[in-house]
Order: structure tokens, then C-alpha cells, then sequence
């Protein structure tokens, strides 16, 4: 089973500390949810451990080894990240875009059929296929994310990591890329996101990360992670889990003060 | 989308084919096929042999040259704005052939010009990529462009004002203004072997400038190399531009105006845009430079003026149609 860690992990941005020593340790075959409030350095962990960042000190390591001195291209044939804000530059259609998750693995000689069929294969489990002919610009911003997380599956990756992947979709659109994840999670791979929405976080997550400032606020099973206690010392707000018909609810009452 | 790349590149060929062909044929003395004779020592063979041919394999050349740069710089920065013209990279080619110029120094050895006019622009790639950062806006990289283009058009003036003699001032303008006119062998060998090696760099970036789709983080978790991409661009820009500079002037919009035209027909996938990019920038070069030499007139329409006359309303359009974007 894959392990992705990392040990004192420290970032300074412009004189402020924004990850302050951060250890952990995250297993494949689940969904880690870490949560925080704005600035608490949820971007920057998740960028240090997909080897777009190299921290001041300390390190992430997948399966022991180093991510920023593993090859590019041997790291993303394992690991797959989603920005927060994706770009797409240009007017291609949405097979094309899925295709380019399959960058990591093509030969000098470009695309085999074993591309064409994981292609394939991720626009069905992402339900975009039938896009695949539609220009991606021109799709709804739901579509638009799921041809962007299709993407992502493409590779066949180990590691998913995602940075706020739901937000700016309606409610049936977040439901079912929770289910996409939950579906790469059974089928063994780790999905590591960030998210806003707290009930969703106790929903989807089999375990939840909370950070505030720069350091690791509480870390566990969702109820354990997520609790009033936690809630308002990592945001500064009062808030309640009830227990709704389909799981808990966390109702934010008001600012704690 | 195969059948349609295929289709692409065949309609490519022969619309070259059939230039290459007319540009042996046409100009102020016409040669017909029947003329074509090995044997025979009819006078117009030298016409073909001295100046068609050289011409013809540099219209090649230098569209290619250009079509490419244009249509890698605007994978790069993700910005169909951008063209070697545009950007200034080639007005630096220019300003170091000019300097050259200016001080008499092309007379030392041919290779003077050419390494001054590609020198000039890898330092135009280079500072541009500097300027506008690694996160080039769309802004920020016209801008840095613009940079350019002022601080070399400046130098060039300042050359042309303090020009020791009216020869270097009529040298200097006619060099400027762009042309394939009276050109030789020489410059053929000059050019083609930088414009190769530019052009072999540029067609191993596809496959990056794909992943920057995704924007510099997307690619970079692709296990794309940014760095890698930004210096094998800046050197493959710098050599065919440099190169095409140097042996014709300033010709600018071609490496604007083909990949756009081309983009559509290609899927916009900025990888698979480069090849056609090279092809549609030959085609370009050799129609316009065969128009301007038939065009009925005094002397010879200047191509670098021609293709600007042509550059320009499409360069508005191009604009007007973005404005949205931009804005």
C-alpha cells in the first residue's frame, strides 16, 4: 500500500510563516479531507506534496522517497493534482483535454491504444464521454470540472490530490465528484482534497485534517476531527454537529467571540 | 481528427509544391517550363539557377522559420497575440544587424551580421521571458513585447541618425525594410543550418507546450519541465528567427497570422500546431514574396513592407475579436 508523508514540513512566504512544521502521514485506499480556514496553508501543503512547492525544511516523500528529487515525469506517472483554479488555454475538445493526462506515459512515438482505451475509460467513470467531441470552452462549469477531473484519472494515477475541487458546483455536481473520489478510493488509489464545505468533509472523508495557522489543528476520523471545540479554535465560530437523516450536519451558528 | 491532420498536411505540401513551382516561373522575366533545360544554354537559366532557386529554398526556409517561432511562442505563453515580430524578438535580431551595419563591420566576414542578428534575438527571447516572469499574463508578455520592440526600434533610430555615411543610412533601410530580392547561395547557407537546428529544437516542445494547456502548474504536474521548455524555446526561437533576420530583414505577421488560421484546423492542441505552423509559414512567405515580385511597379515591392500591409488589418481584426477577452 502507497504512502504519501511528509515530516516538518515549514513554508515562509514573505516573512509570514505559512506551513509550520506539518507531519503527516496519509494512506492509499482513502479520502483525507483537509480543511482550514482561508491562509491556513491548505494550497501550500498539498503543492509541497505534489513537488510543485519545495519547502524551506522538511520534506514530503511518497513510499520513502523524496517527491521533489523523484524524476517529473516517474512522479507524475503516480500522482495526479488539480489546481484550484484550472487553466485551459485553448479551445480543445474534451477528449483532447482528458488526453493530456496521458503526457506522463506517452513514448517518443505519442499515444498507443492502451492511451486511447484509459482515455476512454476515465470520460466513462467521470460520466463525460458524451463531451468528448464538445469544445471544453463551451461547456457549463460542472461539465467543465468533470472533464478536468477525467483528466486526472486518465493517468491512472496512485495519488489524486485536489485543491478545493468542489468549489463553484451546485450541489448535484459535488455529489457526484465526492462519488468519483470515493469510487478511486475503493478502487485503492489516495485522494487527498481540500474543502470549504464542513458537512461535506464529514461526509465524504474517511479522514479529516484540520489546520489553522500553518499547523496541524486536529487530524482523525471526521466526528473526532470536526468538533465544536476544533471548529472554534481553527475558524473562530460557534458551530453544532447535528445529526441529519443522511449523516451529521455542522451548523455554523455565529461567530464565537 | 488523423484524417484530417493527414488532409491538412497533404493540402500543406501541395499548395507548396505548387508555389515552389510558380516562384521558379514567375518574377519580371517570365521562364516557362519549356525553358527548363539542363543542356540547353538558353539565358534564362541563370536566372533560375543564381536567384530563383536560392530565393525560392529561403521563402521556404524563413516562412518556416517564422510560421514555427510564431506558433511555439503562442503555445508557451498561452496567448495567440504572440509572434516573434510582435514580441520584439525580432526587431532585437534587427537592431544587432543593424549595429553591425553601422560599424562597417559586416565587411570583416560574412558571419558578422548573422550571429549579430541571432544573438539579438536570443537576448530579445530571453529578456522577454525574464520581463514578463513565469507567470506571463497575457499583459504582462505583450507588454514585454512592447519593451522590446521600443528599446531596439530606439537603438535602430539612433544607429540611423548617427550613420557615418548616406551609404550606411540607404544600407541600413533597405536592409530594415525585408526582402528576398537578389539573394544567393550564400545566404542559403548562412540561414539554413541555424534555421534547421532552431526549427529541430521548437518540433521537441510539443509535447510541453500540450501540457501547458493546463496552465504552468497543470503541466508542471504532467512532469513537465518549465524550465527546460522556457530555454530549449528561447534558444529555438533565437536561432530560426535570428537566422530568418538575418538574411532577410524584418518580415513580421507570419508567425502570427499562420497558426491562427491553422489553429482550428488542427484542434487548437498547441503540440500539433507546430508542424503546420512551419509548412503554412513557407506557403505564406513564397506566395506574398511571388506577389510582390510580379506586382507591376517601379522596383520591387519590399516583402518585409507587403507582409505588414497584409499583417496589419488582419492583426485588428485579430484584436477586435479578442477585445472581450482582454478586457
Amino acid at each position: 500500500m502507497s504512502v504519501l508523508s511528509c515530516q516538518d514540513v515549514r513554508v515562509t512566504l514573505g516573512g509570514r510563516s505559512v506551513l509550520a512544521g506539518i507531519d503527516l502521514t496519509l494512506a492509499a485506499g482513502q479520502v483525507t479531507a483537509i480543511v482550514g480556514p482561508n491562509g491556513a496553508g491548505k494550497s501550500t501543503l498539498l503543492a509541497c506534496l505534489a513537488a510543485l512547492r519545495t519547502p524551506d525544511s522538511g520534506a514530503a516523500h511518497l513510499d520513502g522517497q523524496p517527491v521533489t528529487a523523484m524524476p517529473p515525469r516517474a512522479l507524475a506517472q503516480r500522482l495526479a493534482f488539480l489546481p484550484q483554479t484550472p487553466e485551459i488555454a485553448w479551445a480543445v475538445d474534451a477528449r483532447t483535454l482528458v488526453g493530456l493526462g496521458r503526457i506522463p506515459f506517452l513514448g517518443a512515438r505519442g499515444g498507443g491504444s492502451a492511451d486511447a482505451a484509459a482515455v476512454t475509460q476515465a470520460m466513462e467513470l467521470a460520466g463525460v464521454s458524451e463531451f468528448a467531441g464538445r469544445v471544453v470552452t463551451s461547456l457549463s462549469g460542472g461539465e467543465r470540472a468533470r472533464v478536468l477531473i477525467a483528466r486526472a484519472l486518465a493517468g491512472e494515477p496512485e495519488w489524486l490530490l485536489a485543491d478545493e475541487p468542489l468549489s463553484g458546483l451546485d450541489p448535484a455536481h459535488q455529489l457526484d465528484v465526492a462519488g468519483l473520489f470515493r469510487v478511486m478510493a475503493l478502487a485503492g488509489a489516495g485522494v487527498v482534497v481540500t474543502l470549504h464545505d464542513l458537512t461535506m468533509a464529514l461526509r465524504l472523508a474517511d479522514r479529516v485534517v484540520v489546520l489553522a495557522a500553518g499547523a496541524v489543528l486536529a487530524d482523525g476520523a471526521p466526528v473526532d476531527a470536526l468538533t465544536p471545540a476544533v471548529l472554534r479554535a481553527a475558524y473562530g465560530i460557534e458551530a453544532r454537529v447535528l445529526a441529519g437523516a443522511q449523516g451529521p450536519i455542522i451548523d455554523v451558528v455565529r461567530r464565537a467571540g | 481528427m488523423i484524417l484530417r491532420r493527414i488532409a491538412l498536411y497533404v493540402g500543406l505540401l501541395v499548395l507548396l509544391a505548387v508555389l515552389v513551382a510558380l516562384s521558379l516561373i514567375a518574377g519580371r522575366v517570365w521562364v516557362p517550363l519549356s525553358a527548363w533545360d539542363f543542356a540547353s544554354s538558353d539565358p534564362r537559366w541563370a536566372i533560375i539557377a543564381d536567384l530563383r532557386v536560392p530565393r525560392t529554398i529561403l521563402g521556404i526556409l524563413i516562412g518556416a522559420a517564422l510560421g514555427l517561432s510564431g506558433a511555439a511562442l503562442q503555445g508557451y505563453t498561452r496567448n495567440p497575440l504572440a509572434d516573434p515580430g510582435v514580441l520584439g524578438v525580432s526587431a532585437m535580431a534587427a537592431l544587432g544587424a543593424v549595429l553591425t551595419l553601422y560599424y562597417g563591420a559586416t565587411l570583416a566576414s560574412i558571419w558578422v551580421l548573422p550571429g549579430a542578428a541571432m544573438l539579438g534575438a536570443l537576448i530579445g527571447v530571453a529578456l522577454l521571458l525574464l520581463l514578463s516572469g513565469s507567470r506571463s499574463s497575457l499583459v504582462t508578455f505583450v507588454l514585454a513585447g512592447a519593451i522590446l520592440n521600443i528599446v531596439a526600434s530606439a537603438g535602430i533610430s539612433l544607429a540611423l541618425s548617427l550613420a557615418p555615411s548616406p551609404w550606411a543610412v540607404g544600407e541600413i533601410v533597405d536592409w530594415l525594410m525585408g526582402s528576398l530580392q537578389d539573394r544567393s547561395v550564400d545566404e542559403v547557407r548562412l540561414a539554413a543550418p541555424f534555421i534547421l537546428a532552431g526549427a529541430a529544437l521548437l518540433l521537441t516542445t510539443g509535447r510541453a507546450l500540450d501540457a501547458l494547456t493546463l496552465g504552468e502548474a497543470g503541466a508542471r504536474s504532467l512532469g513537465i519541465s518549465l524550465r527546460r521548455t522556457r530555454w530549449t524555446l528561447a534558444l529555438g526561437v533565437g536561432l530560426a528567427t535570428g537566422a530568418a533576420v538575418a538574411v532577410s530583414g524584418v518580415i513580421g505577421f507570419v508567425g502570427l497570422v499562420v497558426p491562427h488560421v491553422l489553429r482550428p484546423l488542427v484542434g487548437a492542441r498547441p503540440g500539433a500546431l507546430l508542424a503546420p505552423s512551419a509548412l503554412g509559414g513557407a506557403v505564406l512567405v513564397l506566395a506574398a514574396d511571388i506577389l510582390v515580385r510580379v506586382t507591376p511597379a517601379a522596383g520591387e515591392v519590399k516583402l518585409g513592407v507587403a507582409m505588414a500591409a497584409l499583417g496589419g488589418p488582419f492583426f485588428l481584426a485579430l484584436l477586435l475579436t479578442l477585445r472581450r477577452r482582454i478586457a
